[in-house]
């Protein structure tokens, strides 16, 4: 038996938890606030040279050296939908929230009902500004009777450890963690075989959403039953000095499951077959959840948290504009950021999202569009260097895994 | 990456192929490779005059939409339609079926602006 003797984050519950399977629905944006681009230069994760032996085109990515794909973005994307694929997400922030009080004081500063959750469990949730626009998106997990771990946006971790330690009282305190940790993203239909190879055929993953603290060759790991794929999968934090060691032994493991490294190319149109948002893209600090149709990770009846009399204004007046997925009538151009939506002519929205799925090979995307004209059905054009193109308003999520 | 010696080239990863008063026209090996997963070829329109370094087609990979330049002034005088149906043929077969367009050249002498093989190979390292 593996000795136990490295806590990332001091956790504080159990070991392990009975798996229960099925798909994992409540996901997070892990790519980053791309608005913010840093102006140094860009950090390197532990797997820097991984990425850089396996071939990958590296990109500077929210102030991180990131891999944008090895192979080809739809390989990558098909090894997530059918087989088993990893990620790089070491860029993403850890934020630990302890201290008596600080349950109390994450559910005023947070909008989902962080009384919902109990040691080992975690939520998706919004940090917002007072106008009730979206500061991040984030995962909280409760690691302690009053610890909690935080799993924030790359490019927000700073702000964020700023706006939160401004707004704290004594004796709760925040810690920046970020830079001793790597993680990794491991996702799709072969999850389940991949885990029991790695940690052994007797250890179960944590249930959907939850996490916990398991031991991995002489040293502990947590895994977190997450992710942003729409494929059963779990995120996987371990010391910096480990993450060489669980990267190789993954790719190793997974080889008879047909694992490959996947980068932000694929992760991107991964979570957008799904509708899960990007910060910075479909999410800013000018729109709320409301609008970008995430209410339900939001609890009004909470006495107070930021921003919650602006949402209240919001639900009583209603939304303007609403975030809505779409999807291209014909084969064409791909929509991108930016493009202009149309109504019969007149101008209703603009397009946050958009690619080529490859998946249904159709171009999909998100956009904000008018209260009035964003009805699951309804047809739009998307204008594409002076042409429109027809599109129509789709039910989340665009992508579907079909029955087997 | 493949670089053949019979070519001539652009900075912007444009192959020309010499055909008496034409020159074909296509995006070389390492331009796809670094796009890889064209999805969507926008053609030039035919008997479109272009100058010199002007945007005549849009290659779509899933990623990015990236501008195809004229290497020399002239016109428009064939499209590749296959590249509508089947644009990974830019991928496959770069220097073959995935060329783009032909342009009837205005002035021969223009095509000494270009890079040749041992040039573009110099540019991509």
């Amino acid at each position: 038996m593996p000795q136990r003797k490295v806590h990332p984050f001091g956790f504080q519950g159990r070991g392990g938890s009975p798996n229960r399977p099925g798909a994992i629905e409540v996901n997070r944006p892990y790519l980053c606030y791309v608005a913010r681009v840093t102006e140094t230069a860009p950090q390197r994760t532990p797997f820097y040279d991984e990425h850089v032996r396996l071939g990958a085109k590296m990109i500077p990515f929210a102030g991180w050296l990131m891999p944008v794909q090895y192979t080809s973005i739809v390989e990558e994307h098909q090894a997530v939908r059918n087989n088993v694929g990893i990620f790089d997400i070491s860029h993403m922030g850890q934020l630990v929230v302890e201290g008596a009080g600080a349950r109390e004081w994450l559910n005023a500063t947070l909008t989902n009902n962080i009384d919902k959750l109990a040691v080992g469990m975690g939520q998706y949730t919004f940090l917002l500004n007072e106008r009730g626009g979206t500061i991040d998106d984030l995962i909280v997990y409760q690691i302690g009777d009053q610890k909690f771990l935080l799993v924030v946006n790359a490019a927000r971790t700073e702000d964020d450890f700023a706006w939160l330690q401004k707004r704290l009282c004594a004796p709760i305190q925040i810690e920046n963690r970020s830079a001793d940790f790597g993680g990794v993203a491991i996702q799709g239909p072969r999850l389940l075989e991949l885990f029991h190879a790695l940690f052994g055929k007797d250890m179960q993953p944590p249930p959907r959403n939850a996490i916990a603290e398991l031991p991995f060759d002489r040293t502990n790991v947590f895994v977190a039953r997450t992710g942003y794929t729409g494929e059963d999968g779990i995120e996987v934090f371990f010391r910096a000095t480990d993450a060489v060691k669980f990267w190789n032994a993954t790719l190793e493991k997974g080889k008879p499951f047909g694992i490959k490294p996947c980068g932000l190319g694929a992760r991107d149109t991964l979570r957008l077959e799904m509708c899960y948002p990007l910060n910075g893209s479909d999410l800013s600090p000018e729109r709320n959840p409301i609008e970008a149709g995430l209410g339900t990770f939001v609890d009004l009846t909470k006495p107070d948290f930021i921003g919650r009399d602006a949402l209240l204004k919001t639900k009583e007046i209603g939304s303007r504009e609403k975030l809505v997925p779409f999807r291209m009538k014909e084969k064409g151009p791909p929509p991108r950021p930016h493009y202009a939506v149309f109504h019969n002519g007149e101008r209703v929205g603009e397009v946050t999202s958009g690619t080529l799925s490859p998946s249904l090979n159709y171009g999909v995307g998100m956009a904000y569009i008018d209260a009035a004209h964003a009805k699951i059905g309804a047809e739009i054009d998307i204008e594409i260097r002076g042409q429109k193109f027809p599109a129509v308003i789709e039910k989340k999520p665009l992508y579907k895994k079909s029955a087997s | 990456m493949n670089v053949p010696d019979d070519l001539l080239y652009t900075e912007t990863h444009e192959w020309i192929k010499r055909e008496g008063e034409n020159v074909r026209v296509g995006i070389t090996d390492h331009a796809q490779s670094e796009l890889t997963d064209v999805v969507y070829v926008e053609l030039p329109k035919m008997d479109r005059q272009a100058n010199a370094k002007e945007a005549v087609a849009v290659i779509e990979s899933v990623k990015a939409a990236s501008d195809i330049y004229a290497p020399v002034k002239g016109t428009v005088v064939e499209i590749n339609k296959a590249l509508e149906a089947d644009p990974g043929l830019i991928n496959r077969e770069p220097y073959g079926q995935g060329w783009i367009f032909v342009l009837k050249i205005d002035n021969a002498d223009d095509l000494k602006q270009l890079k040749d093989a041992e040039a573009y190979r110099k540019q991509i390292g």
